[in-house]
């Protein structure tokens, strides 16, 4: 897929908690947004921060074709997050994108599929799970957070599948971590997860035991997001892989996790 | 049009602009960015012997103005890059010049002469200076007499133009640069990373797997472009300069102190098409100073 630097504009900037943010933003006038595959990412230049040098490498969190934008979900976990979620409407954002490979359609349509995500690792499962329903499949959402307020999008969520929700302090759905949620026993074909490396290890481990094809989404510190710097490689079965270019998405088996 | 061309002894740039090794990939990653055959040349990733699989994650960290990386040269090996990667670049109307790099000085001579044998690629760029490899790299490059050793081996076993790329990791780099001069190199390039290091104050943990790591970025470039100011003056060599090139001006600024060419590097990471900029930025600036020719300028800093 060709790569393109784009200015895009904010159509709104909303506060969804303390910590998250969410910027819907759309191309300039007379231009069209890449087409974007779910779990890809994009690489956001950080304007006028003073201690902040590389760009953002943020994920797909949806794709509004009718609308022509695109959606970020940004956890602020720094001064260049903060950054971002303080745009306000109006203001414009330079992307690289469209960025890596992202999650792999299943096959036929009779399979079981849960999306797993934890805190901002919810982000890519929103498109994925809207296109993986405009084809056609049934779709599950496993989504965890610490607190009910740290729950994103679950409107959204709602419109595409069955939700399932657990929280650590139980203010919402089953207390405790996505890995204890009783829907994750069911049974599974595929399992597509996205969140903090302990919960993609513990459910990548499930997965593994039980026999259910598992891809899970990593976000390794990057530098250049088109595998030119190779800095933010994972040892993989075919060796230092860079995530940018041959991930984030990777299927469990290609990990070297130990699981 | 002003006119940009230089030469670095025989290789012809049709402009000053060229990448520095390990922040272009072999060009095909920016191709959806860039018009590579409007660079006056490229520097592919550092290339060894054999197949390295360079350091484990993490490998990089943010600083003010820079950031530091510890790769340590993850490549395929040097047939890898002659089978698979040289038959895809060979043709394009640019230089492909390929940085070498080794644990010993028989590593570096085996590299040299099997890229000697590729007729599209007129220079080699010898990386006497990587500072995130336990063995070889900058060991070769701190001292007059190690960077002496690699050059005159690597000078026997290879014909063309013969870059060196130095360490600024030293007390006096102008001494090397001679000393790299006298074995018969026909440029040197500076400067490679400056040795850096990132402690993560919550955890108490290095931010890099290796402890230590390379500093780039604008952060280092007044460091370099004195380097490059010092180096100009001690040899007769064409001086290639890099550092922290965010921009054309700071591309002009390296050509004022003394460089014939320069290279951008961590720049790429941030803007992809950052080197067409710089391009168009000299052709401007030749306009605007009523300059004929970019030579004209090289070393034409007025004190």
């Amino acid at each position: 897929m060709e790569k393109k630097i784009q200015n895009l504009i904010v159509k709104e900037s909303l506060r969804l908690s303390a910590t998250y943010g969410l910027l819907k933003l759309r191309a300039l006038e007379g231009e069209t947004l890449p087409k974007m595959l779910p779990g890809q990412f994009v690489q956001v230049e950080v304007a006028d921060a003073k201690n902040t040098f590389l760009r953002r490498p943020i994920s797909v969190n949806f794709v509004d074709r009718e609308n022509q934008e695109l959606w970020l979900l940004i956890r602020n976990a720094g001064e260049g997050t903060a950054h971002l979620i303080a745009l306000e409407a109006g203001d414009q954002l330079n992307v690289i994108l469209p960025l890596g490979r992202g999650f792999s359609m299943p096959g036929d349509k009779s399979k079981r599929l849960l999306l797993a995500g934890g805190g901002v690792g919810v982000a890519p499962m929103l498109y994925f799970g809207s296109e993986l329903k405009k084809a056609g499949y049934n779709v599950h959402f496993l989504l965890g957070a610490r607190k009910k307020e740290d729950l994103l999008e679950l409107d959204e969520f709602a419109r595409y599948g069955e939700l399932h929700i657990s929280t650590e302090d139980g203010s919402m759905g089953e207390k405790g971590l996505i890995t204890q949620n009783t829907a994750l026993q069911r049974t599974w074909d595929n399992i597509y997860c996205c969140g903090p490396m302990p919960m993609m290890k513990a459910v990548a481990a499930y997965a593994m035991r039980n026999n259910i094809e598992c891809e899970v989404s990593l976000e390794n510190k990057m530098a250049c997001g088109i595998g030119a710097c190779l800095c933010c490689v994972e040892d993989t079965t075919r060796g230092n892989t860079c995530v940018c270019t041959e991930g984030p998405v990777f299927n469990i088996k290609e990990l070297k996790w130990g699981i | 049009m002003g006119d940009l061309r230089v030469n670095i002894k025989n290789l012809s740039l049709k402009n000053p602009v060229l990448t520095a090794s390990g922040t272009f990939g072999y060009g095909e990653e920016f191709a959806d960015f860039v018009d590579l055959n409007r660079l006056g040349g490229f520097i592919v990733k550092g290339t060894t012997i054999n197949h390295r699989e360079g350091n484990p994650y993490p490998r990089m960290v943010e600083t003010p103005s820079g950031m530091l990386n510890a790769v340590g040269l993850q490549n395929k090996g040097v047939n890898y890059f002659i089978q698979n990667i040289y038959p895809r670049i060979k043709d394009l109307d640019t230089e492909v010049i390929v940085n070498v790099s080794g644990a010993t000085v028989d590593d570096y001579v085996a590299v040299c002469e099997r890229l000697s044998e590729l007729d599209k690629i007129h220079a080699i760029e010898l990386n006497i200076s990587c500072p995130n490899v336990k063995q070889g790299g900058m060991a070769f490059g701190t001292t007059c007499a190690g960077a002496s050793q690699v050059v005159r081996a690597a000078r026997e076993a290879y014909d063309k133009t013969l870059i060196v790329k130095l360490s600024p990791n030293v007390t006096n780099i102008a001494e090397i640069a001679r000393a790299v001069e006298a074995e018969g190199a026909d440029s040197v390039s500076l400067v490679n990373t400056f040795l850096g290091m990132s402690i993560d104050t919550e955890t108490r943990r290095p931010h890099l797997s290796t402890i230590t790591g390379g500093l780039s970025g604008p952060c280092i470039r007044p460091i370099a472009v004195r380097m490059v100011w010092q180096v100009a003056q001690a040899v007769k060599v064409p001086v290639i300069g890099l550092g922290g090139i965010m921009n054309g001006r700071d591309a002009i600024e390296f050509i004022l102190a003394g460089a014939t060419a320069v290279q951008v590097g961590t720049a790429n990471f941030i803007d992809p098409s950052v080197t067409v900029k710089i391009v168009d930025y000299i052709e401007d600036y030749l306009k605007r100073h009523n300059i004929s020719s970019i030579r004209e300028i090289i070393g034409g800093m007025i004190r």
